[in-house]
C-alpha cells in the first residue's frame, strides 16, 4: 500500500498525466468543462486525496477523508447543475486509473506480486471515489427533478376570479392524484376566502380523460357542493366528450359545457346578470 | 350534566352553530333535541353551521345525513353551511357525498336558501310569516 500512497502524495507531475489522459477520452464534452477551471479543481481533488491518504489508503467513511468527501459532493453538484452526463462524471474520476497505474508500474518493476496487490487497492480506491461521485451527482439530479416538480406545481393552479361569485380554474396538463389533491385544496379555499357560490373548472388544457381523472374530477366537483358552491366543468372537448361516453363515466347531475365562455353564460345568469350589447339594451 | 349543543329559533327557522369538537354522545343528543325542537316550535328550516368544525368522521358524517333526513320527515328544510375545505375533501374521501343535503357557502347565504324554499311549503301553521 506504501507506494499507492507515496504516489499520491507526489503532486504536479501526476496532475499533468491525468489532464492528457482525460484530454485523450474526450471528456471535455466540446468545449464544455475545459478551460483552467477544471484543472484548478483536478489539482485540488489531488490535494485533498493526498491529505487523506496520509496514514495509508482512505476509507471514505472515516471523519479523516471529510474535506475529500465534501470536495467530490461539491464537485458532482456543480456537474450536474451544468448538465453533465453521469458517465462524464464517473469519467472524470476513472480516468485517473491508468496515471497512477503507470506510475505503480514504474515504482515496482519486479515484483509482479506486490504490483498486483497494490494494484488492485489503488483500484478499490479510486471505484469507491468514482461510485460515490456519481451517488452524489444522482442525488443532486434527483433534486433539480424534484424541485422543478414542485414549481410545476406551484405553476400549473391558478385560481382565478372571472366575475364576482364566480371563480374559475383552468387546468394544466395530465391530472394525477397529488396535481388533483392541490388544485382541489386550492380551489377549495378560494371559494371560502371570495365566498363565490359559481367554480368553472376547464378542462380545454387536460389532455387526457380517463376514468381515473374522472374520478379525481367527481371528487371536486362533490367537495365544491359539500362546501354550498355549485360547480360548472368546461372545456370538454369533443374526443374527450366521446372518450367520456365510451367509459361509461357518469356526469350526471354536473353541468357540463363545450367552452369557457359558456360556462360563464350559464354562471352569469344562475347569479342573476343579464349581459347585452348597447344596440340592444336601448 | 350532560354537555348540549343550544338550538337556537329565529322566526320559522332554528339555527344550530357547532362550535365544540363534535363526538358521538354529543351527536346523539343533538339529533334528539333538534326532533324535539321541530316538534315543538312547529319550524320550517334548519340551519346547521359547522364552519367552526374541522375534523370529521364518518359517524358525524352519517349524523348530519340523518339530521336532514328526519327534518324532512317533520316537514322542515335543513341547510348545511360553512363547510371548511378539509373538512369537504375528508367527507368525499370518505365515501359520504350526503344526497339530498342541502349546502351553502355561508350561513347569511343559507338562511336566503330556506327563505326561498319557504313558499313552496304553502301556508304556515303557526300562521307567522
Amino acid at each position: 500500500m506504501q507506494t499507492t500512497t507515496t504516489i499520491l502524495q507526489g503532486g504536479d507531475s501526476l496532475l499533468d498525466d491525468w489532464a492528457s489522459e482525460l484530454q485523450a477520452s474526450g471528456w471535455g464534452g466540446g468545449g464544455k468543462f475545459s478551460g483552467e477551471g477544471w484543472k484548478h479543481q483536478a489539482s485540488e481533488f489531488l490535494r485533498a486525496l493526498a491529505d487523506a491518504s496520509r496514514d495509508g489508503l482512505p476509507d471514505l467513511a472515516s471523519p479523516h477523508a471529510a474535506p475529500l468527501r465534501n470536495f467530490l459532493e461539491t464537485l458532482s453538484r456543480s456537474m450536474a447543475e451544468k448538465g453533465a452526463s453521469s458517465s462524464q462524471t464517473a469519467t472524470w474520476v476513472f480516468s485517473l486509473k491508468k496515471p497512477l497505474f503507470d506510475r505503480l508500474n514504474q515504482a515496482i518493476p519486479d515484483d509482479a506480486r506486490r504490483l498486483g496487490n497494490e494494484i488492485w487497492s489503488a483500484n478499490e480506491l479510486i471505484d469507491r471515489l468514482g461510485l460515490f461521485t456519481v451517488a452524489t451527482f444522482q442525488k443532486t439530479r434527483e433534486e433539480i427533478i424534484r424541485r422543478q416538480q414542485e414549481e410545476m406545481l406551484e405553476l400549473s393552479t391558478p385560481v382565478v376570479k372571472l366575475w364576482e361569485g364566480v371563480l374559475a380554474l383552468p387546468m394544466i396538463g395530465t391530472l394525477d392524484s397529488a396535481r388533483t389533491q392541490i388544485v382541489m385544496e386550492s380551489l377549495l379555499q378560494r371559494i371560502v376566502e371570495t365566498g363565490s357560490e359559481i367554480a368553472i373548472i376547464d378542462i380545454t388544457g387536460v389532455p387526457t380523460v380517463d376514468t381515473l381523472v374522472a374520478q379525481h374530477l367527481l371528487k371536486t366537483v362533490t367537495a365544491i357542493r359539500l362546501m354550498g358552491a355549485d360547480c360548472i366543468i368546461s372545456g370538454i372537448r369533443p374526443q374527450i366528450a366521446q372518450t367520456i361516453v365510451h367509459l361509461g363515466i357518469d356526469l350526471q347531475g354536473i353541468s357540463t359545457k363545450a367552452t369557457l365562455a359558456d360556462a360563464l353564460t350559464l354562471a352569469l345568469k344562475r347569479s342573476g346578470y343579464t349581459v347585452s350589447t348597447k344596440a340592444s339594451a336601448s | 350534566m350532560i354537555e348540549r349543543i343550544p338550538i337556537l329559533r329565529i322566526g320559522q327557522f332554528l339555527l344550530i352553530t357547532i362550535q365544540v369538537d363534535m363526538h358521538d354522545q354529543l351527536a346523539m343528543t343533538l339529533q334528539d333535541d333538534l326532533t324535539l325542537a321541530i316538534e315543538k316550535t312547529g319550524a320550517r328550516g334548519v340551519l346547521l353551521d359547522i364552519s367552526t368544525l374541522d375534523v370529521v368522521d364518518s359517524f358525524i358524517g352519517r349524523m348530519i345525513s340523518n339530521i336532514s333526513a328526519v327534518s324532512r320527515l317533520l316537514s322542515a328544510h335543513t341547510v348545511l353551511v360553512g363547510m371548511q375545505p378539509a373538512v369537504a375533501i375528508t367527507l368525499v374521501e370518505l365515501g359520504l357525498t350526503l344526497p339530498g343535503v342541502h349546502t351553502a357557502l355561508n350561513a347569511e347565504l343559507g338562511m336566503a336558501m330556506l327563505r326561498r324554499e319557504l313558499p313552496e311549503d304553502g301556508v304556515d301553521a303557526s300562521g307567522q310569516h
